[in-house]
């Protein structure tokens, strides 16, 4: 299935993530994916025929009263924020849409 | 240089008043100022901070009770602290200081424990060596050419070279266990869902747990009662009541003890597998029955691992985006200069997050991403969540005619920095023995069963059933009371 990876393919799936590549981490990737993904095709030789999965180990499902309570001030919720602007309380971003 | 005590004794003589906090603070903190520079175990100091609450719980009227009085912690820096800088040893977040308090950092100063500092980890606790911390490797005391172990390698180093009694760290796929066989200390991943992770910055939400790092398994049971319960901050945290882990370490009845021996004679060092071997005589000799155990899909750990955990990490780094806090990378120059530069949000994304994350975290959210897209996330993510039920019924099996399942931590002593950097797949088979339990939920420690040749420590590891740390504490508290590992330690230079 993953035989190889191609520049491109490497492409797509770094503009899924959002992740700017170098043209050299491109080819590492490309590479180290390809190998890694080749070592976990053993899972495929594994009968799961009627085998639920498991995507949590937590069955109880955990439930609490839909109780008000305060919440993190505007104040601290920009402090961190690379450009924030607390008198509109807004975080800042380059123009979305072109 | 001072020696710190064990979390037992320096809680007691604060209790008590033989030493004040301040006093126990102070010293821990030159242990710091001794061996810091050579080992870095801490990005982070708060020593003033420090100081201050030490002088307060001083003065505190319920210090003769508090079950920490006193008791200096590192916590692992992927642990959220109020006003004090919080970065996952990444660039993304080298600047991040927490408006809150992880729940485990309030349980633990409620308690009367002493912040020191923040310890060093892989980024985002990804890797198994502590090499892929934006600040630097970590190095092991028993022999600085060598890596702690990760991802919780600065917590490890931190109880080892005797800078803490007690240290936090964070266990993904054995992130605790790991980094305290290969530094000789005691290493305790709870069950999930046992410790709320609430200010844990997510790696992969299925797999962490947050534990204890300490010198004893008594040490560790101390921490646990504190650290264990429901929180209602963290959906996934148990409501199971939480027993008193120290009152009851004396294991009530013989043992028996689960050895899945084919994975173990399958894939360990030799020094590593005589030193198991020769704890489970140890083990035996004091009444435990030994029992073969077949795991058959434990040879998959480490792919299920790698799919599953990645593709939660690909989603929960999403949030790094160079917005609401951390990082964000200027837009470029231009040689032209002149009026502002085109740019946008998409842009931003892209290089903040090129910039901000190192090459182990970019590599597993590409892999990650790559699992669960479209056309794949039947064949990798799914397939990989099937395969994780068949090993957790396999522990189940395992643990349902045994108390506890014994195994190596490692399959080798703590390899030499740089040593496996390059190829990511060595690096991650060195996590074969520690994944299940991730996979499983169960719980599961490492304590110190010997040395190798050249001196370097080795971890037995014993796996739990699901919220039975208190047969699982036991079976370790056994094991090293009939041993004297635990209690050397290395020569600091």
């Amino acid at each position: 299935m993953a035989a190889g990876f191609s520049r491109s393919q490497v492409e797509h799936v770094a503009a899924l993530a959002n992740l700017e590549l170098t043209s050299d981490e491109l080819d590492t990737f490309a590479t180290q994916l390809a190998s890694i993904l080749a070592y976990a095709e053993q899972v495929q030789s594994i009968d799961t025929t009627g085998v639920p999965p498991t995507a949590s180990v937590v069955t109880a499902v955990s439930e609490r009263d839909d109780v008000t309570a305060a919440s993190l001030d505007r104040e601290d919720a920009l402090a961190n924020a690379p450009d924030g602007h607390l008198e509109a309380g807004l975080f800042r971003v380059p123009r979305v849409i072109g | 240089m001072t020696v710190v005590a064990t979390v037992r004794d320096t809680r007691d003589a604060v209790q008590t008043g033989a030493r004040s906090a301040v006093d126990v603070c102070q010293a821990s903190l030159e242990a710091i100022a001794a061996a810091d520079p050579s080992l870095h175990a801490f990005t982070t100091l708060t020593g003033e901070r420090a100081l201050a609450r030490a002088a307060a719980i001083d003065r505190h009227p319920q210090r003769a009770t508090l079950p920490l009085a006193g008791v200096p912690v590192a916590i692992k820096d992927t642990i959220c602290t109020a006003g004090v800088r919080t970065t996952a040893a990444s660039r993304i977040l080298e600047h991040f200081v927490p408006p809150y308090d992880a729940t485990v950092v309030q349980r633990l100063e409620a308690a009367g424990a002493i912040i020191v500092g923040k310890a060093n980890c892989d980024e985002f606790a990804m890797g198994s060596s502590t090499e892929t911390s934006f600040f630097g490797p970590t190095m092991n005391p028993w022999d600085p050419t060598r890596i702690p172990g990760g991802t919780s390698g600065g917590s490890a180093v931190a109880v080892a070279a005797g800078m803490t009694p007690l240290a936090l760290g964070s266990d993904t796929g054995g992130s605790i266990r790991q980094p305290a066989a290969l530094c000789g200390i005691v290493g305790l991943k709870p069950t999930y869902g046992r410790v709320s992770r609430y200010g844990l910055l997510a790696h992969a939400s299925s797999l962490d747990q947050i534990g204890p790092m300490t010198r004893t398994v008594a040490d560790a049971a101390i921490a646990l009662s504190v650290l264990a319960g429901h929180d209602r901050a963290d959906a996934t945290s148990a409501s199971e009541p939480v027993p008193d882990f120290s009152a009851e370490l004396a294991a009530p009845r013989p043992l028996r003890i689960g050895v899945p021996r084919s994975l173990i004679d399958s894939g360990v060092d030799g020094e590593v597998g005589a030193a198991f071997y020769a704890a489970l005589d140890v083990l035996a000799a004091q009444g435990a029955t030994l029992v073969d155990i077949a795991l058959p899909h434990a040879s998959a750990a480490i792919p299920v691992y790698y799919l599953v955990s990645t593709a939660e990490a690909s989603s929960n780094l999403a949030r790094y985006d160079g917005v609401r806090y951390g990082y964000r990378a200027p837009a470029a120059a231009t040689a032209r200069g002149g009026g502002r530069m085109q740019d946008d949000l998409k842009a931003m994304y892209g290089r903040t997050r090129a910039a901000g994350f190192g090459a182990e975290v970019k590599r597993r959210i590409m892999l990650g991403t790559y699992v669960l897209s479209a056309g794949y996330y039947d064949a990798y993510y799914l397939k990989a969540q099937r395969v994780r039920t068949l090993i957790r019924r396999d522990y189940e099996q395992a643990l349902a005619q045994t108390d506890v399942v014994a195994m190596p931590t490692t399959p080798t002593a703590a390899f030499g920095l740089g040593e496996k950097l390059s190829d990511p797949l060595q690096m991650y088979l060195a996590d074969i023995f520690t994944v299940s339990a991730n996979l499983a939920g169960l719980p599961g420690i490492s304590v110190p069963c010997g040395f190798t040749g050249g001196g370097l420590p080795i971890g037995l590891q014993l796996l739990g059933r699901l919220f039975d740390e208190r047969t699982l504490l036991q079976a370790a508290h056994q094991y090293e009371s009939q041993t004297s590992w635990w209690t050397r330690r290395p020569s600091i230079r």
